[in-house]
């Protein structure tokens, strides 16, 4: 029996099972992450071990092949777990469908751009002439 | 001799923020987005220009580093590196979750307690062996 208007919200959807939609977000959000234990790990021991952090060491090892791609990889992965999680931030606290669409619109122009300034730098140092 | 409608604690109590007792799985999930947060905006600012600087040469290296290096920027670094911990903690702990584990009250709390605990041990762990062992 429908309520209409007068139901509640929790009423108004119940029994319609699920929405469809969001699995996809949330399997990305928990694959990223899965990745990103491992390659955080990673990046905080490179930081670590490495001789020392001056431009010149970076940039070498930034050139070997057991740099630059996991490397890309943090990058890629950071930026995509970051914008799934600031999704679950957008879906929570904006209601309005205008303005929800307004605030995923600059999330991912705003990851894609930072994304691309990354990679850009990376493969700058990884295939550039040393500077 | 009524009064204010008396609050019957065997009630259930509707979800706002301001009425929820303080728990330690509140603070944690609340720190996971908060940390998230701060990670995805200054995280990835810092690391994006830290590989510009790298990519512009030494000199542009030299500006990231005394930055870095200054009051702020090691306040930055050392809440960033906190901030990356309970993130991690905490992320392990949702992925326990989702497999539908670690539900029980007691156990819940627990975990919630050891990545607020594991995340403040191992910020002040690195930061002791980067400023004492390092440098």
């Amino acid at each position: 029996m429908s309520l209409g208007e007068s139901a509640t919200s929790l009423g108004k959807v119940r029994g319609l099972g699920s929405a469809g939609v969001g699995g996809e977000h949330w399997i990305k959000e928990r694959m990223t992450s899965a990745a990103l234990i491992g390659l955080s790990i990673w990046f905080l021991a490179s930081i670590l071990w490495l001789p020392s952090l001056d431009q010149k060491t970076i940039g070498e090892w930034l050139r070997a092949p057991t740099g630059a791609v996991p490397m890309a990889l943090f990058i890629i992965l950071n930026f995509i777990h970051a914008v799934e999680g600031t999704k679950s931030w957008i879906y929570d606290y904006f209601h309005d469908d205008g303005n929800r669409f307004a605030a995923h619109l600059i999330l991912v122009f705003a990851a894609v751009l930072g994304s691309a300034f990354a990679l850009f730098a990376l493969a700058k140092i990884a295939f550039g002439t040393h500077p | 001799m009524s009064s204010a409608p008396s609050h019957n604690p065997s009630r259930p109590l509707s979800p706002h923020l301001g009425i929820w007792r303080w728990g330690p799985h509140m603070l944690v999930s609340i720190l996971h987005r908060v940390t998230g947060g701060a990670l995805t905006i200054a995280g990835l600012a810092l690391l994006t220009w830290w590989l510009m600087s790298i990519a512009e040469g030494p000199e542009d290296y030299a500006t990231f580093a005394s930055v870095a290096t200054s009051p702020i920027g090691l306040f930055v670094l050392i809440g960033l590196t906190w901030a990356f911990f309970q993130h991690f903690f905490s992320g392990l702990r949702h992925l326990v979750m989702d497999i539908g584990a670690g539900f029980e009250l007691a156990t819940n709390k627990r975990m919630a307690i050891a990545t607020i605990i594991g995340s403040l041990i191992a910020t002040a762990a690195l930061w002791a062996y980067i400023l004492g062992v390092r440098a």
